[in-house]
């Protein structure tokens, strides 16, 4: 049935051209080397001249190999099945477990119609008072971990993985180290975690454009538990190489670049993976925490940019600490009006306080005198980092909105917060209301 | 021209496909590409020799060479008449709500659905009779949409004087039925239905004259109504990097602007946030009507995963629509978010075109194409002498929140006003993040002009002093300036910013915005305080903000607002300099 077409008439990067006919723009093809045999994808039609991106790369191909199309787009199983199994980018297995070719669904699927999805409006919890308080994570959410090499980025994602309260978590790797690979099994098996999930690994060693199934494939995976009513958690990390890969790619397809050597269409193609995050009317959810590592800690940078636009806010990991300016869940006003009542006003004025900490902090590097002000806000600053900020604070979010009023009584009296009067008599600890004339410094 | 004008695909490349043609086509004409049981929709957007090259509206995925296109003869166009109302439309007006129903969870490419219903009868007065003349646009009819009288008009297209030859009497007829058949100056005969027909890129244009902009629209966001104003008829734009509240914004501007109708063209965005609009706008009721807000709105909604092109063509079909509910003298906002999502559209077709790109990749036309979109804004008298307008605002996601780029240098030469956001007021959680040192507006505020430039003063003025502070230190300023910079940061504190979450303070009206900013002026920013040191200031402006800020939400005209404005003035007075050392 399938035909078997020899004649590669160009091999350029990973891209090679073969003439064939009657093929589907996007078909899979299958390529037959002396390695052995790689996937590759139908990325440009003109005439009888088929473009292929050979996902195992075209080293070693020879122009008389043998392309075989197979009339479908990528697939990939699904199903409970795949919980605890580790396959690579192509979806081969890893951890030498079966072949898995049951329930094929296509890879990079249709959009979800806007109406069909429910208003955001269930917190993740994870024990991470920067999380919980200040930028809750919610249900459905798409969020990066914007960061730069070297930071904790892929424990912070294998702790919320362990800690957040969802039903499956699959876990896209690109262009991951062994040895990171090896830490996020490790982790979550440490923790009972591991039966939950299903990973997709593509490591730094493996070519680069099986890198561009990763996302796909994994995102098809949680989209069918989705489906089935299940809550998902997907992590990518990182996506910084995936879009290094397009950028590979497109400038092969002697594509016009846009910006830095990416191509134009850099926003539609990380739109199309993250906006695959969603909550199901009457079925379960999908929710993206994803990795991005900025090149020279650059936030206007190409990668992190246009990944801003998209998301529903980032967290911004830096200094091994979730940085507070920087950081934003945009979601986070869904659900925190629903926890406690002094939730929010505890969010706004603790970062407020704390952005005039970082002002005096400025003031005092440059010799300034402090004022009395000034010290408490330096007092503060340091109480605020050490009792909120610091990853290694594991509290749920009741107990840390206690210590945020903790903190600012320690520091402050009411009137020099902003709070409003109302909120401050309920909540200020001791009992301590404001006055009605200044109060006289202590 | 009977004949179906057919062409064979024989290129692909992403979303675009170019055909091989041995027939004329026409430039920017709909066709379809026949792949099995599918047509997906299609825009001819460049001919070269025997191809035609297309953007398609859909997923390419699958499509082969030799496969058919079906050439249509029609421009892309959107159906105008009773039932927009309400209603969630993709960028090619497609009805969301029932595409769900038909198809699911999942957006079936290739499925395409009357954006009006053909069967929905609608009670129908006539207003001309037999032998009365009219112009293009004139009103025929009327039928009753949710609140308004909309007003069936004599086709948009047609030129000259239309001579009535047969009108029908009042009575429930449905899109089927002519209503009225018109002869023009050619003796040709027209049909008029409850819906007609409108290519999207071109601009209505069927009224008297077009005026200049003027009248506050009043959007109840503190900082945009009494310092950076927008008149109706006029067009604004809202730059800012991601995460300063771009979005929130439009959505509180669509929430309580005063006006008719708001059309919201959510271009290339996340399809979480035009969620929400869609579930909460039948929920909120608008107090000016007393009906759900969803009575006045249309959703225009290409979210960032849906097929480009689209996005392309969605910001036109929604000023199409603003365009047609102007015609009946209604006061239209449109807000579209983002117009970088929808260049970056043009862009990505340009690149496939193989185009020489201009700056950053934006092809040459970016320009003209933003201009000419902005400049279907305005007010216009009509045939009637009855006034409507469109106003539109934009908000822009320049890369990188830098405004250098090719976009937001494009719109500032064609807008009105400024809204820029800065990530420096968003980081320090200051929302609305306008920034005030940035922006401008060249329309007229209710704000008495000296009360509103003394504002303006008194923000550049504390910013200074501000800056000065970082080098100098507070102990080398002096204590006026000082004051002068705790008081811009008060106007800032207790005037511009606004808490979306609060509900009174999320909407000011235009009454209490010049109450309260004519307060703020009087006795504050005008005043003459006698505070020993910079501490007792810091601490008398730290009170007198916190006493704002429960102003701020305590409802217009009740006892509270009264009690706490008492309280704000006794605070003054005990810092007021005495006549004595007034005269000093």
């Amino acid at each position: 049935m399938y035909k078997v077409y020899t004649k590669i008439l160009q091999i350029s990067g990973d891209v090679i051209t073969v003439e064939a006919e009657d093929t589907g723009y996007m078909d899979i093809a299958e390529v037959t080397t002396r390695q052995g045999k790689s996937l590759a994808q139908v990325i440009r039609l003109d005439g009888a001249r088929v473009a292929l991106q050979v996902f195992a790369g075209s080293r070693g191909v020879s122009t008389g190999d043998r392309v075989r199309f197979l009339g479908h787009p990528m697939r990939i199983a699904c199903g409970e099945n795949l919980l605890g199994r580790i396959f690579n980018g192509s979806g081969m297995p890893l951890d030498k477990g079966p072949d898995s070719l049951e329930n094929l669904i296509d890879i990079g699927g249709p959009p979800v119609n806007p109406v069909k999805r429910v208003i955001p409006n269930k917190m993740i919890r994870t024990g991470i008072p920067m999380i919980d308080v200040f930028n809750s994570l919610v249900e459905s959410q798409k969020l990066p971990i914007f960061s730069i090499a070297g930071e904790p980025y892929n424990d912070l994602l294998a702790r919320i993985a362990i800690q957040a309260e969802v039903d499956a978590i699959v876990l896209g790797g690109m262009g991951l180290k062994y040895d990171d690979y090896l830490f996020f099994r490790d982790t979550l098996a440490a923790s009972g975690s591991l039966s939950r999930c299903v990973f997709f690994i593509h490591t730094a060693a493996d070519p680069t454009v099986e890198c561009l199934l990763v996302p796909d494939i994994t995102l098809a995976v949680a989209e069918q538990f989705a489906l089935s009513g299940e809550r998902v958690l997907v992590l990518l990390t990182d996506m910084t190489n995936f879009c290094d890969s397009l950028k590979e790619v497109s400038i092969t397809m002697e594509q016009v670049p846009s910006n830095r050597g990416y191509p134009g269409d850099l926003y539609s193609q990380l739109a199309a993976r993250y906006e695959k995050a969603v909550d199901f009317e009457g079925a379960g959810s999908l929710t993206i925490l994803a990795a991005t590592t900025m090149p020279g800690d650059d936030f206007t940078h190409p990668i992190p940019d246009n990944t801003g636009y998209i998301t529903e806010g980032q967290f911004y990991l830096k200094g091994g600490v979730i940085e507070p300016f920087g950081s934003l869940s945009r979601l986070r006003q869904q659900v925190n009006g629903k926890t406690r009542p002094d939730h929010r006003a505890i969010m706004d004025t603790m970062i407020q306080l704390f952005a005039s900490f970082r002002e005096t902090l400025e003031k005092q590097a440059m010799g300034f005198q402090m004022s009395s002000w000034d010290k408490k806000l330096l007092k503060y600053g340091r109480m605020f980092e050490q009792g909120m900020m610091s990853l290694t604070v594991n509290i749920p979010l009741e107990k840390a909105l206690d210590r945020g009023w903790e903190i600012l009584a320690a520091c402050f009296t009411p009137e020099e917060t902003g709070i409003k009067r109302d909120m401050a008599a309920q909540y200020w600890p001791n009992n301590v209301t404001t006055s009605p004339g200044h109060k006289a410094t202590s | 021209m009977t004949n179906k004008r057919i062409g064979r695909i024989s290129q692909i490349n992403g979303n675009m496909v170019t055909a091989d043609i041995d027939t004329f086509v026409i430039q920017n004409e709909v066709a379809y590409i026949l792949h099995g049981q599918e047509r997906l929709k299609s825009e001819v957007i460049r001919v070269r020799e025997n191809t035609a090259q297309m953007q398609v509206y859909e997923q390419t995925a699958g499509l082969k060479i030799g496969e058919e296109v079906e050439f249509s003869s029609e421009l892309l166009s959107v159906e105008l008449g009773p039932g927009l109302l309400g209603q969630i439309f993709d960028g090619l007006q497609n009805p969301l709500p029932q595409l769900a129903e038909q198809c699911g969870f999942f957006l079936k490419r290739g499925v395409y659905l009357n954006a009006l219903s053909d069967e929905e009868a609608w009670e129908f007065t006539p207003l001309v009779k037999k032998g009365d003349l009219l112009r293009a646009g004139e009103k025929i009819g009327l039928v009753s949409e949710k609140l308004f009288k909309h007003y069936i008009m004599a086709p948009f297209e047609l030129k000259g004087a239309l001579e009535v030859l047969s009108i029908i009497t009042q009575g429930k007829y449905n899109a089927k039925q002519s209503l009225c058949r018109l002869k023009d100056e050619s003796g040709k005969t027209h049909d008029v239905f409850l819906k007609q027909k409108w290519p999207v890129k071109a601009p209505i244009q069927a009224y008297a004259e077009k005026l200049k902009p003027e009248g506050a629209l009043v959007s109840k966001m503190r900082i945009i109504d009494s310092l950076f104003p927008v008149s109706r008829g006029g067009t604004y734009c809202i730059p800012g990097p991601f995460g300063a509240g771009k979005t929130v914004l439009q959505q509180l501007t669509s929430r309580h602007a005063e006006v008719d109708i708001v059309i919201i063209a959510a271009c290339g965005e996340r399809a979480g946030e035009v969620v929400e609009t869609l579930k909460t706008f039948p929920k909120i009721t608008d107090p000016r009507t007393g009906r759900p807000l969803s009575d006045r709105t249309v959703i225009i909604c290409n979210t960032s995963s849906m097929p480009v092109a689209a996005r392309e063509s969605s910001v036109y079909t929604a000023v199409t629509i603003a365009e047609y509910y102007r015609q009946m003298g209604l006061n239209v906002l449109l807000l579209a978010d983002s117009t970088s999502r929808w260049a970056q559209a043009m862009r990505e077709m340009s690149g496939r075109l193989e185009e020489i790109p201009g700056e950053e990749a934006f092809p040459a036309y970016l320009e003209s194409r933003i201009a000419s979109f902005y400049e279907r804004a305005g007010i216009v008298r009509l045939y009637d002498g009855g006034i409507g307008s469109v106003t539109i605002g934009g908000t822009i996601s320049p890369a990188g929140g830098n405004f250098e780029e090719p976009v937001t240098q494009a719109t500032l030469k064609v807008v009105g006003a400024f809204h820029g956001l800065s990530r420096e007021r968003s980081d320090a959680r200051r929302y609305p993040a306008i920034d005030p040192l940035i922006s401008w507006s060249k329309y007229k505020s209710f704000i008495a002009a000296e009360q509103k430039e003394r504002g303006h003063e008194i923000l550049r003025k504390s910013y200074e002093v501000s800056q000065m502070m970082k080098v100098v230190g507070e102990e080398g300023t002096t204590l006026s300036d000082y004051i002068d910079y705790l008081k811009g940061e008060f106007l800032d504190f207790a005037y511009l910013q606004q808490n979306a979450f609060d509900a009174v303070d999320e909407a000011t009206t235009e009454e209490r915005q010049a109450y309260v900013f004519g307060f703020i002026y009087r006795r504050i920013l005008e005043a003459e305080f006698a505070l020993a040191d910079k501490e007792k200031a810091l601490q008398f402006f730290q009170k007198l903000r916190q006493l704002c800020r429960t102003w701020s939400s305590a409802p217009w005209g009740s006892a509270e607002f009264k009690n706490t404005e008492d309280e704000i003035s006794v605070t003054i007075n005990t810092a007021l300099k005495s006549k004595e050392e007034l005269n000093v």
